[in-house]
C-alpha cells in the first residue's frame, strides 16, 4: 500500500514539475519518467489507437504484424475494425504508402521506423519510454524553424508537432528561479494556447502512446517474463537436487 | 580386418540390461578407444580433491561454447546476412520466429557470458601459477582460443547490421589503415570494399559461422589434451603426482568422474540461475549486452556521436586511445627506463645489448622526428600487445613458487592492481573521451605493461611462503 501511494505520489510530482525539469540541465536533457504499465492492457490498446492515428502515417512500423495485438486483449476481427485502415490483411505488417524519398524532401529527413524505437532511445539519461514520453511532450512554437515547432528533448527536429491539436501550443519562456543565493535564468515551456486536452488529460494519451510503442518494441516482453519466472523455479529446484548428489558423492573424500 | 582382442567391457548397475549393453559397449571398444577414452578422460583421469569455486570457470566455458553453438545453428536458419535484410531479419527472428527472442537472447547473453567465464577462467590460472611450467602450452592453447573467442566476438557482432555494429567493425577495420605503407590497401582487402558494406557483412558471416568456431573447437580439444597430459594445477600449486599410491594413482587426486562432473553439474546449474536471469529479464542488461544504438539500422551516412564496443573489449580499446602524440614522450621513457633496469640488473652481457639495441629502435620510432610513427600506429601496436603479452607470462613468472597463496606482497600486489588497472580501463573505455580519461587511461596503460614487464623482477624479489609437500583442503 505504502508503495503504491509512493508510485502515485512520485507520479504526481513527476507531472507538476516535468516540463520545467525538463529543461533544467542545458545540453543534458533531464528525462521525466513515463508512468506506464506494461501489464495495462487498457491503456495499451488506447496506446495501439493514438498509435495507428497519428503516427502510422508518416512513420512505419515495418516488423509489426497488425495480428500481434491479439497479445494486448484484441480479438482479429476488432483489429480489423477499428486499427486497420488501408485494408490490409491482419496479418500483414505495418507498413506505410508514403514513398522515403518525399519524406525526406518533406521533413529533410525519412521518419524513423517506429518498430523498436522505445528500444533505441534508451540511454543513460533513462529509459527509452522516458525519452519519448518527454519528447512528445517537449515540443513548443519557433519561427526560426521550417516546420514552425523545435523540441526540448531533440533539438531542432524534422518533426512538426503531430498531436499539436491535442496539446495546444506550447512556448519556451525564460524564467528567473533562486540559484545557490543569486537568481538565475532558466528556459521553461509554459503553454501558451489551449488544446483539446488538458494537461493531465494529455499527459495521460501520451502515457498510453508511449506504452503501446514500448509493447511493439518487444511484443514477447511479457511472455518472456513469464516463462522466466517458470525457468528460474526450476533451476532452483534442480539447484537443490544436484547440490545433494554432490554432497552424497564427496561424503568419502577428505 | 578382425576386431582388436580387447577384454570385453563389462557393464554393471542397469539390472537386466547389463548383458545387452555390455555387448555393445563390447562391439564398439574393440573398433573404437571408447573404454580408454572414457578412462583416460574421465573415470581415471585423477584430478587434485582440493579445487575450490575458482575451478568452476572450465567447465563453464565449455557450457557457453555448447550454448553459442546450438542458439548459433539454430539464428543461422532464420538469420539473412545481406545488409538489405539482416536487419530486419534479427527482428523476424525476435517477432515471428518461435521462441526465437529466446534464442536470440541466449546467443546475446552467451557472447558476455562467454567473457565473463573466461576473464574469470584466466584470473584463476594468473592466481594460481596455472601457466607455470609444465602448462605452459595449456596456457598457450587458452590464449589462443582467447584471441579466437574475441575474433569470434568482433565478427558476430557486425551480423546484426545495427548503428553499434556498422560503426564498431568501420573503427576497427579502420585500425590497420593506421600501419605503415601496407595500412589502407589491407583494410579495404578485410572489407572487401571501400566502406563496411554487403560484402563484409557476407566476409564476417563466413568467419562468425564456419572459421572461427572451426578454429575454436580444435583449439578447446588441444587445450584439454595437454591438460589431461600433465594434469590439473590446483590452488596450492603443488603437483599431487609427487605422491601416489600402490595403484600409481596421486595420493591428493580423485577421479575426475564422478566427483567433478557432479560438482561441476551444481556449479553449471547455478550458472544457468544467473545466465537466464538475464535472458529473460534483463537481456539488454542497462546497454552492456545490447546496446540501445544497434536497435537503429545501421546508415553510413549517419556516425553515432559516441561509439563505443561491448564492453568485453573496453579495456584494450581504452588502452588504444590513450595513446595520443603527448604520450608518446612519456612512453619513450619508459622504454629508455626498462632497458636501464636492464641493463643495470641482468648478467648476461648480450641480452644487455640487445635490449639496449631495441629500445633505441623503438624509441626512434617513437620521438625520432621523421622516422617516427604516429601515435595512431602505437595505439594500434599496443592494443595489440596488450592482447598477447599474456602469451609471455609462463616466461615473465620466476618465482619459486606457483600460486598466490605462498607469494609474498609484491606478487599478491601486483596482481590486485592489475585487476583493478583493468576492470578501470574496462569502465574507461566505454565512455566518451575526457582529458581526465585520458590521463587515468595513460596510467592504466602504464601499470598494464608493466605488471608483465617487471614480473621477472618481483616475483624473484618477493619473500615468498614454503610450499607445502600435499595439498590443503
Amino acid at each position: 500500500m505504502v508503495k503504491i501511494m509512493l508510485k502515485i505520489n512520485k507520479l504526481i510530482v513527476a507531472l507538476l514539475f516535468a516540463p520545467a525539469l525538463a529543461l533544467a540541465a542545458g545540453g543534458h536533457v533531464k528525462l521525466d519518467r513515463a508512468p506506464i504499465n506494461e501489464e495495462d492492457q487498457a491503456s495499451l490498446q488506447r496506446g495501439a489507437r493514438h498509435f495507428v492515428n497519428y503516427c502510422l502515417n508518416c512513420h512505419s512500423a515495418n516488423y509489426m504484424r497488425y495480428n500481434r495485438l491479439q497479445d494486448i486483449g484484441l480479438a482479429p476481427q476488432q483489429i480489423l475494425d477499428n486499427l486497420v485502415f488501408t485494408g490490409v490483411k491482419v496479418g500483414d505488417l505495418m507498413t506505410i504508402a508514403m514513398d522515403p524519398k518525399d519524406a525526406k524532401n518533406w521533413f529533410g529527413a525519412t521518419p524513423p521506423d517506429l518498430s523498436v524505437i522505445a528500444r533505441s532511445r534508451a540511454s543513460a539519461d533513462g529509459s527509452g519510454a522516458d525519452w519519448l514520453y518527454t519528447y512528445l511532450r517537449g515540443f513548443y512554437r519557433d519561427p526560426e524553424r521550417p516546420t514552425g515547432w523545435n523540441n526540448t528533448v531533440y533539438p531542432n527536429v524534422g518533426m512538426p508537432h503531430a498531436l499539436w491539436e491535442l496539446q495546444g501550443e506550447q512556448v519556451l519562456v525564460e524564467n528567473k528561479v533562486r540559484g545557490d543565493g543569486y537568481m538565475k535564468a532558466e528556459m521553461a515551456l509554459k503553454l501558451d494556447k489551449p488544446g483539446q486536452l488538458g494537461k493531465t488529460e494529455y499527459d495521460e494519451m501520451v502515457a498510453d502512446l508511449v506504452n503501446y510503442l514500448v509493447f511493439m518494441g518487444e511484443p514477447a516482453r511479457n511472455d518472456r517474463k513469464t516463462i522466466g519466472m517458470l525457468v528460474l523455479l526450476a533451476l532452483g529446484v534442480l539447484f537443490v537436487l544436484v547440490y545433494a548428489l554432490k554432497k552424497e558423492y564427496w561424503k568419502d573424500v577428505h | 580386418m578382425a576386431a582388436s582382442k580387447k577384454e570385453p567391457v563389462e557393464f554393471s548397475g542397469a539390472g537386466p540390461l547389463n548383458a545387452p549393453i555390455s555387448g555393445v559397449l563390447t562391439w564398439v571398444d574393440q573398433r573404437f578407444p571408447l573404454m580408454s577414452l572414457w578412462r583416460d578422460h574421465l573415470s581415471q583421469y585423477y584430478a587434485p580433491k582440493n579445487f575450490n569455486f575458482w575451478y568452476f570457470f572450465g567447465s563453464l566455458a565449455m557450457l557457453v561454447l555448447v550454448i553459442q553453438i546450438v542458439t548459433g545453428i539454430f539464428l543461422v536458419m532464420h538469420y539473412k546476412p545481406s545488409a538489405a535484410e539482416a536487419f530486419a531479419s534479427v527482428e523476424y527472428i525476435m517477432r515471428d520466429v518461435p521462441a526465437g527472442w529466446f534464442i536470440r537472447y541466449m546467443h546475446s547473453t552467451g557472447a558476455s557470458a562467454f567473457f565473463i567465464v573466461v576473464y574469470l577462467h584466466m584470473f584463476r590460472g594468473l592466481m594460481y601459477g596455472s601457466y607455470r611450467q609444465p602448462r605452459e602450452l595449456i596456457w598457450i592453447f587458452g590464449m589462443l582460443i582467447y584471441l579466437c573467442l574475441m575474433a569470434e566476438a568482433f565478427f558476430g557482432y557486425l551480423l546484426p547490421w545495427g548503428q553499434m555494429s556498422f560503426w564498431g567493425a568501420q573503427v576497427i577495420v579502420n585500425l590497420f589503415d593506421a600501419l605503415p605503407l601496407i595500412g589502407p590497401d589491407l583494410s579495404t582487402w578485410i572489407r572487401g570494399d571501400f566502406v563496411i558494406s554487403d560484402a563484409t557483412l557476407n566476409r564476417f558471416f563466413a568467419f562468425h559461422v564456419i572459421a572461427i568456431p572451426l578454429a575454436l573447437l580444435g583449439l578447446v580439444a588441444a587445450h584439454i589434451m595437454a591438460l589431461h597430459e600433465v594434469g590439473s594445477n590446483n590452488p596450492d600449486g603443488v603437483e599431487i603426482k609427487k605422491h601416489k599410491d600402490a595403484q600409481g594413482h596421486p595420493v591428493d587426486g580423485i577421479p575426475f568422474h564422478p566427483y567433478y562432473t557432479v560438482k561441476d553439474i551444481v556449479g553449471a546449474v547455478a550458472f544457468m540461475f544467473l545466465f537466464f536471469l538475464v535472458v529473460f529479464f534483463m537481456p539488454e542488461m542497462g546497454g552492456y549486452f545490447l546496446e540501445y544504438n544497434n536497435f537503429i539500422p545501421a546508415d553510413p551516412l549517419k556516425t553515432p556521436p559516441h561509439i563505443a564496443p561491448v564492453w568485453y573489449f573496453t579495456p584494450y580499446y581504452s588502452i588504444l586511445r590513450a595513446i595520443t602524440e603527448d604520450f608518446m614522450i612519456v612512453l619513450a621513457i619508459a622504454v629508455i627506463a626498462y632497458a636501464a633496469l636492464i641493463w643495470v640488473t641482468v648478467k648476461d652481457r648480450r641480452i644487455a645489448m640487445a635490449a639496449a639495441a631495441v629500445s633505441l629502435v623503438l624509441v626512434v620510432l617513437m620521438k625520432g622526428g621523421p622516422l617516427a610513427l604516429e601515435a595512431k600506429v602505437w595505439g594500434v601496436a599496443l592494443m595489440g600487445i596488450a592482447t598477447l603479452i599474456f602469451f609471455l607470462l609462463p616466461w615473465l613468472d620466476r618465482s619459486p613458487v606457483k600460486s598466490i597463496r605462498y607469494k609474498g606482497t609484491y606478487s599478491k600486489a601486483a596482481l590486485a592492481i592489475f585487476v583493478i588497472v583493468f576492470l578501470v580501463l574496462g569502465y574507461y573505455g566505454t565512455q566518451t573521451v575526457t582529458p581526465m580519461g585520458t590521463l587515468i587511461s595513460q596510467i592504466g596503460t602504464l601499470i598494464y605493461f608493466s605488471f608483465f614487464l617487471l614480473m621477472p623482477w618481483y616475483s624473484v624479489l618477493d619473500k615468498t611462503l614454503p610450499e607445502p609437500d600435499r595439498v590443503t583442503m
